[in-house]
Formats: structure tokens, C-alpha cells, sequence
């Protein structure tokens, strides 16, 4: 149970297209990121999984069942999102509880629930609060909680830690990784941080201008991206983009990743100046204006002094070296 | 807080532009409620002094309550005021809430058509409108008055109460849908009570005209069986001869079930920003 099915889904608001045909397939308990900038579409479609938009063509099938026509209530999916979403004037056994009311569960069955739900987020001292009385992380906790009660065949997520502080956002995360463990749910997250979708994925769904761009396990998409777009929102920092003819290549874009590049004060491929340094701790970021490969941005391990003006060269890994054609697409 | 708002002749200064606008703005009002307490004599020769212990009667309130049928006005107002009330507020607010929420073919038209009685008085339709209560039978009856009140504020109700839905959080209307709620559920459960402040406000600007108006009661209901307080004050407006102690006590009296009213609404207008759901 909780495989998904999309075919050929399209969407468009009035004249303009959002989706232009989506295929993809959900293996059951498969924790799958949608990934991509915003405006890209992977919202759209995760409301048109949920339900809550209209696809203007094209099917979506939950578990073998076509649900183009069933109401969101009855697709078997629970959702979380971005603003919580919590009912204002509910405490949070009601704002969990409420959906099972909804569909007459037995009152017994939803204590069960709410208990072990509770218990597996740790929520059980708040259970008699109202929203307005907790903190951002435990009312995303709760709304996970109200996810999870139903039961669902698939967990929609949209952007759930997006209005998280950076360090209650790792914890969250983690607590999202152990879920999916526990529960062995299928599982569909939307973001636009591609760190989390690294972090998260089974297989990422990188999408951009309402197309699929490519699909695969996080490793597989940093280690051979099939074209520039892909290469490029994989990875931070971003991959150095180097125009082919100045370095008197064939192809049309070569691609370095900053990890991928090692500096050296005295000799090396591209002689350069540094710019600017981000010292890190664990990693320090060169920021270099080389002469033939242009600006260069170098993630060296551990600290690394260096002053802006200073010259260094710096030398590509050449068998990470990524080449692209005139179409953006990998040269294999 | 910045040094300008605690500089003596700028306090000094804004204080008395307030105080003259306040003083002018009640003088009206202080003029008929003191006077309400006066006798007839007292009230041609000093209108300006507070009722004293010579002046003091009380002859206009004695006829105002013993002129038996003052109690039905006031009641004939209160249904009125409140029925319109209601309906302007029910479907004022499903009307917003449609046009705020849903995607449809001439959104955009229904909405500027919604808000054109804001612009046009709905007086100017008062011979139509009299012809159709004819017709239909209605002339003389309090449903007449609720009829033609309630499509008098829906425009602006509609113009406010659209403005408020659409910041009313997608995600939490997204999340009643999942959670298997109906429209109807969404709309009264959801979204209703985080707009209860805009609806105070349009409460507030619905309910004095109704309750003030002269117009259409004179028009539509002059009846003694559904004249409302402002026509029935007029009864002690003669063509040669005005009762105007009665007149002063009978509007005096007007003012207290509105301002009852007023501050119902304006206790929810502080009251009823509600936060703590949505970010």
C-alpha cells in the first residue's frame, strides 16, 4: 500500500502553463523530495496529489486507484504545511483528533492514536494547549501529529520547516528521517533547500519551469547530473560554470564542483587572485578571480589562511571534471 | 519614543484640535440630552444651561412612555435593525468568501458589479422599489424594511469582508479540506471567526444608517403598526405646534439601544484579533 502513480499531469492557471507533463512513479514507503526553485511547480503538484487543484489533464493513481475525482478527504493522503496550519480554536488533542471525528472513527480508536502519535513526538505535556500557547517547533510537531493519526497511505509535505530557525530546523529534519523509518510511510516532501532534500531523500525529483529535470538517489544526481540546471541546484556551493572556449575545450560549459578543486601558493592550472574567504571552521570558501577560468568559487577542508589580493593557483580533479554541450546537456 | 511626541507645544497643540473637534462633534447631542430633561419654557429660554432644580422635568420622557405605542417603535427598530443585520453579515460574508476564495469565470466583473452600490445610493431606486413592495404585497410590513436594508449594506460588507478573507490563510482552509470538512464547515468554522474583526467593522457601518434612517420607513412602512422610533419621534412634529420635550426625550431614548449595540461590536473589534494558528 501507498504507492503513487502520476501520468502526464498538467496544469495550467489560465494561460499560463505550470506543469507541462509530469511522470513519475512512487514506490511504496518511498521517501521522495521534490526539489527545485521557487515557481518551479512542485507545490502545484503536490496540491494536485493532495487534491487540492484540479490537474487539467493527466491522472493521478494512489495505491492502483485512480483519484482524479475523489475528494481530498478520501484519498487516503494527510498533509503538512509550511504555515501549520493548526485550527485556532482547537487544543491539540482536538486539532489531531478532529479528522477521525470526521469520518466516525470509534472514540476508542482515536484515543489510541493520539496517545501513540503523542508519544512518538513527544507531546504529550501539551496536549491540552492551544496552538497560540507553544513554540514554532512543537506546533509543526503537532502538525505532523494531526498527519500522522490519520494513518494515511501517503504524507504530503509541503515546505514543513521552511518557517523554522536554522537549528530547530536540524532537529525537525531529524525527527522527519526517524518517522519515515518508524512508519515506513510513503512519503512526498516539497522544498526549495536542496540540502534537505540531500538529507532526506530516497530519490530527489528535480524540477524546473514545470518539467521533470531529472529523477534519482541524492548521490546519483551530485555525481553525474544529467544537464547544467541539475548540476548546478545539486551541491552547495554551486558548481563553477566555466566557459569551454577559454580553456580551449570542445564543449560548450565545464562544470567543477568547489569541493573538486585543490589551491596551491605556487603552481597549479588557473593562477588567480582571491577575492573574498568565508572562514567556516570546518571549511573555508575561496572566492578566486582567475585569469583564463574566470570567478572560481574553492571549498578547501579544515582553515586555510588567505588574504584577498593574494595570488594562488588552483587545480581541477580531472576525473570530476563535468563537460556540458550547447544544449546544457552532460557530455558522457 | 521619539522627542516630537513629548515636546509640551506639540501635545499641547494636538490635545486642543482634538478637544475642539470632540466638543463640536457632541455639542449637538449634549444640546438634545440635556434639554430632554427640561421644562417647555425652560427650553426656549436658557437651551444652552444644564437643567437646574427649577427647570428640572421630566414631562417629555412621562409622554414619550405613556404615548403607548413608543415601546412597539422601539421594538419595530430593533427587529429591524438587527434582521438586517444578520442577513448582511450572513451573506455579505458567503459572497466575499466566494469571490476571495474561488477561481471562476467573471470573478473579477462579479466583484466590481457587488461593489457598484457603494457608489450608487440606493435612494435613487425608492420609486421602483415602492412599486415592487406594492406589487408583492409587502408595503406596511417590517419585511419590507429588512429587504431593502440588507441589499443596502451588502456592497460595502462584500467590499470589506473580501479584502479580509483573502489573508486568511490557504494552507489552514487546505487543511479543513483534508481533514474532510465541507465549504460550509470551512467557511463558518475556519474562516468566519478569524474575520470577526472585519465583521464587527462592518457591523458597526451597517447597523447606524438602518437605525437613523428616516426614508424608507416614511415610505415603505408608515403604518402605526410598523413605524420605527425615527418616524415615531416625528408624531410630536406638528405643522403648527411641536411637542418638544417629547421630541427631545424621544430622541434621547433612540440613542440608547445603538450605543448598547456600538459597543458590543466595538469590544470585538479590540477583542477579536486572533492569533497563534498561523505563523
Amino acid at each position: 500500500m501507498g504507492s503513487l502513480n502520476i501520468e502526464n499531469v498538467k496544469k495550467a492557471f489560465g494561460s499560463v502553463d505550470v506543469l507541462k507533463g509530469i511522470d513519475l512513479e512512487v514506490r511504496d514507503g518511498e521517501f521522495v523530495v521534490f526539489v527545485g526553485p521557487s515557481g518551479c511547480g512542485k507545490s502545484t503538484l503536490l496540491r494536485v496529489i493532495a487534491g487540492l487543484e484540479d490537474a487539467s489533464s493527466g491522472n493521478i493513481i494512489i495505491d492502483g486507484q485512480k483519484v482524479d475525482a475523489v475528494p481530498p478527504a478520501e484519498r487516503g493522503i494527510a498533509m503538512v504545511f509550511q504555515t501549520y496550519a493548526l485550527y485556532p480554536h482547537l487544543n491539540v488533542r482536538n486539532n489531531m483528533s478532529l479528522g477521525l471525528k470526521q469520518i466516525k472513527t470509534p472514540a476508542d480508536e482515536i484515543t489510541r492514536r493520539v496517545k501513540a502519535a503523542s508519544g512518538m513526538l513527544s507531546l504529550e505535556p501539551y496536549l491540552e494547549r492551544r496552538p497560540a500557547e507553544l513554540s514554532g517547533g512543537q506546533r509543526q510537531r503537532v502538525a505532523i501529529g494531526r498527519a500522522v493519526v490519520r494513518e494515511p497511505k501517503l504524507f504530503l509535505f509541503d515546505e514543513p520547516l521552511s518557517n523554522l530557525d536554522a537549528a530547530l530546523r536540524v532537529n525537525t529534519r531529524l525527527e522527519i528521517a526517524q518517522l519515515h523509518r518508524r512508519l515506513s510511510a510513503t512519503m512526498i516532501y516539497v522544498t526549495h533547500d536542496q540540502v534537505e532534500a540531500m538529507t532526506l531523500a530516497d530519490r530527489i525529483v528535480v524540477l524546473n519551469g514545470g518539467r521533470i529535470e531529472q529523477v534519482g538517489a541524492p548521490m546519483e544526481l551530485y555525481n553525474s547530473p544529467t544537464n547544467l540546471f541539475v548540476a548546478g541546484f545539486i551541491g552547495s556551493p554551486k558548481m563553477n560554470f566555466i566557459d569551454g572556449t577559454r580553456l580551449g575545450e570542445t564543449a560548450k560549459t565545464i562544470g567543477v564542483r568547489p569541493e573538486h578543486m585543490t589551491v596551491d601558493p605556487k603552481s597549479g592550472s588557473w593562477k588567480g587572485t582571491v577575492i573574498h574567504a568565508e572562514h567556516l571552521g570546518a571549511d573555508t570558501n575561496l572566492y578566486l578571480d582567475a585569469e583564463q577560468a574566470g570567478l572560481l568559487t574553492i571549498r578547501t577542508f579544515g582553515e586555510y589562511r588567505a588574504e584577498p589580493g593574494t595570488t594562488l593557483y588552483a587545480t581541477p580533479d580531472p576525473s570530476r571534471i563535468f563537460r556540458f554541450n550547447d544544449q546544457g546537456r552532460t557530455i558522457r | 519614543m521619539s522627542r516630537a511626541t513629548i515636546s509640551l507645544p506639540r501635545t499641547v497643540a494636538a490635545h486642543a484640535v482634538l478637544l475642539t473637534y470632540t466638543v463640536i462633534a457632541l455639542f449637538p447631542v449634549v444640546v438634545i440630552i440635556i434639554n430632554s430633561f427640561k421644562s417647555r419654557n425652560a427650553i426656549f429660554r436658557t437651551p444652552l444651561t444644564p437643567p437646574t432644580a427649577e427647570t428640572f422635568d421630566l414631562i417629555g420622557y412621562a409622554t414619550v412612555l405613556n404615548q403607548g405605542d413608543f415601546l412597539l417603535y422601539f421594538q419595530n427598530s430593533f427587529i429591524v435593525t438587527v434582521a438586517s443585520l444578520f442577513f448582511v453579515l450572513l451573506f455579505g460574508a458567503m459572497a466575499a468568501f466566494a469571490l476571495a476564495e474561488y477561481r471562476f469565470r467573471g470573478n473579477t466583473l462579479m466583484g466590481l458589479y457587488l461593489a457598484l452600490g457603494i457608489m450608487i445610493p440606493i435612494r435613487l431606486g425608492t420609486v421602483a422599489i415602492l412599486q415592487l413592495m406594492v406589487a408583492s404585497g409587502l408595503v406596511n410590513t417590517l419585511t419590507a424594511l429588512i429587504l431593502v436594508y440588507t441589499a443596502q449594506g451588502l456592497p460595502l460588507a462584500i467590499f470589506i469582508l473580501s479584502e479580509f478573507m483573502k489573508q486568511v490563510s490557504d494552507d489552514l482552509k487546505n487543511a479543513g479540506r483534508i481533514d474532510g470538512f465541507s465549504e460550509y464547515r470551512i467557511f463558518f468554522r475556519l474562516v468566519l471567526p478569524l474575520v470577526r474583526p472585519a465583521m464587527a467593522t462592518v457591523a458597526v457601518f451597517t447597523m447606524i444608517p438602518i437605525w437613523n434612517d428616516l426614508w424608507f420607513p416614511l415610505i415603505l412602512a408608515p403604518s402605526e403598526a410598523t413605524k420605527t422610533i425615527t418616524l415615531g419621534a416625528q408624531l410630536f412634529i406638528g405643522q403648527y405646534v411641536t411637542n418638544w420635550n417629547a421630541v427631545l426625550a424621544a430622541l434621547s431614548l433612540a440613542i440608547l439601544p445603538v450605543l448598547v449595540l456600538y459597543l458590543i461590536f466595538s469590544r470585538q473589534l479590540i477583542r477579536g484579533i486572533t492569533s497563534g494558528a498561523v505563523k
